[in-house]
């Protein structure tokens, strides 16, 4: 892993006046922020979905989503997302 | 998988500030909704955004309205909702307002002075469901900010944006710039980090409204914008991670036309105090408007079939050289209520730009801004506040 802001033990939250939610009219999950809304795409959707329902470790998160995908290997497509959404300032580390 | 999320979208605040990335889905959807609450408010800015006849709407939608209006937009898709005004607060049910919209499931967004708020009902707001509070500022002293917001309110105007943060809210300031001001940008910036506000938007003027009655004293010059810009990036590099600054130039100053609203009808509905549903809260002053109102037609039916809200949709209505140009699609040919102001026909290129034929109009308007501002203070024409007395004596009510 290059050098990021996470590790299997961090713990990402959601960034202060974020939202996560499904939005029935726009078909997908969305996070909404002051005045403005990202659409999530599927992947992106399951992996904010987790972290704004319980605080979990990086290590708990990944494993959560190989049991819910057939084991996949997704640990560096989950890293690069978390890193990305962080530096969009959607999400901080604990 | 892919693991970007896509499609960002910031929509204007009540200032009609910053627009983000395009979004231009095939279906149209209503994604922001801006509730002007009331024209009452106690400030007096003479860059407000509110129609010069404010004083002549008297009567508020009820709270039944309202709520009926949110309803309804949120189940065509709307997720962001601006309270706004006038000043939100002066409204007694703005808190039962926030809970119903909360609980549809709108990010409810408070644009407010601050003046009329309490820590008290910061926390109460919180707890009925809101997300997000905006206080604005007029500058980043106490003597300029009363004096440009025609009463003292700056030393509680520190105190409510402690109290937002204090209630868990992230803290958004939102400093409107014009000439009078801008040189304080950086005192403005130190302000806003002392504060610890998470987001800063630093808000041109635009010149509609009032501001366009009093545009040649708010104009700022061509170096104070350099000076600010410089300023503003700045500090947007040793702020990264810690406070979001926005800076958006002025666009009397660029060569291309904003993308106003990101397009007519196309995520933007304004609903005015008297429930007047407009594609942004300026374009009342264009000609020819049939102004739907909210308690005679659904907000569907307005939203897609009133003449209104299509009148300057996709690009059948352009002329030239915006219905040839290459460009058409990133910026819809500017702003019509500009276009309308300048030029006197909504349908032309909206003057910023540099290929419309009447871009002159924007260049005698910054010289005649540049003269005015050269003027001895004595013989400058004095700022014209917003407020109901001079709302009825320009208007003639």
């Amino acid at each position: 892993m290059t050098q990021g802001v996470f590790n299997a033990e961090s713990v990402p939250v959601l960034a202060l006046g974020y939202r996560f939610q499904w939005e029935p009219a726009q078909d997908c999950n969305v996070l909404l922020y002051p005045e403005g809304m990202v659409k999530l795409n599927p992947a992106a959707g399951e992996i904010l979905k987790r972290i704004s329902e319980k605080k979990q470790t990086v290590g708990e998160l990944i494993a959560e989503l190989k049991e819910a995908f057939n084991g996949a290997d997704l640990d560096d497509d989950v890293y690069q997302f978390l890193e990305e959404a962080h530096d969009n300032d959607w999400i901080r580390a604990e | 998988m892919t693991t970007t999320g896509s499609e960002q979208n910031k929509a204007p605040g009540s200032t009609g500030g910053a627009v983000g990335m395009n979004v231009r889905d095939s279906i149209r959807q209503p994604l922001w909704l801006l509730a002007e609450l009331t024209y009452a408010c106690p400030l007096q800015c003479p860059y407000c955004s509110n129609p010069m006849d404010f004083a002549n709407v008297k009567k508020e939608l009820t709270t039944e309205e309202w709520i009926e209006v949110f309803r309804q937009a949120r189940a065509m898709g709307a997720t962001q909702l601006g309270l706004s005004g006038g000043e939100p607060l002066t409204r007694p049910d703005l808190i039962e307002l926030i809970r119903e919209a909360r609980n549809m499931g709108f990010y409810t967004n408070l644009i407010t002075s601050g003046v009329g708020l309490n820590a008290d009902k910061a926390k109460e707001f919180k707890e009925a469901g809101l997300d997000h509070i905006q206080v604005s500022f007029q500058a980043s002293s106490e003597d300029l900010n009363n004096l440009i917001a025609g009463t003292n309110a700056f030393q509680h105007k520190i105190e409510m944006a402690k109290a937002v943060k204090a209630a868990g809210y992230p803290m958004v300031l939102c400093f409107v710039t014009h000439r009078q001001n801008i040189d304080q940008i950086d005192e403005i910036l130190d302000l806003a980090i002392n504060l610890d506000a998470d987001y800063v938007e630093l808000a041109t003027t635009q010149y509609y409204g009032w501001a366009m009655h009093n545009r040649d004293q708010l104009l700022p010059m061509k170096e104070q914008l350099v000076r600010a810009e410089a300023i503003a990036h700045d500090y947007q590099e040793k702020q990264k991670g810690n406070m979001k600054i926005y800076y958006v130039v002025p666009d009397y100053y660029e060569d291309r036309p904003k993308a106003c609203m990101n397009g007519w009808g196309n995520v933007f509905l304004t609903v005015t105090p008297d429930g007047t549903a407009l594609p942004c809260h300026a374009a009342r002053e264009l000609p020819g408007m049939e102004l739907p109102n909210v308690k005679d037609m659904t907000v569907k039916d307005i939203w897609e079939g009133s003449n209104d809200f299509n009148r300057f949709r996709g690009f059948d209505w352009m002329k030239e050289p915006c219905r040839s140009c290459d460009e058409k699609e990133k910026d819809f040919g500017g702003c019509r209520c500009q276009a309308y102001m300048l030029t006197g026909d909504p349908a032309m290129a909206d003057p910023v730009c540099t290929k419309s034929p009447d871009h002159h109009l924007i260049l005698e308007a910054l010289e005649q801004g540049k003269q005015e501002a050269e003027k001895p203070a004595e013989i400058a024409k004095p700022l014209v506040f917003r407020n109901p007395k001079n709302s009825k004596e320009i208007c003639g009510l």
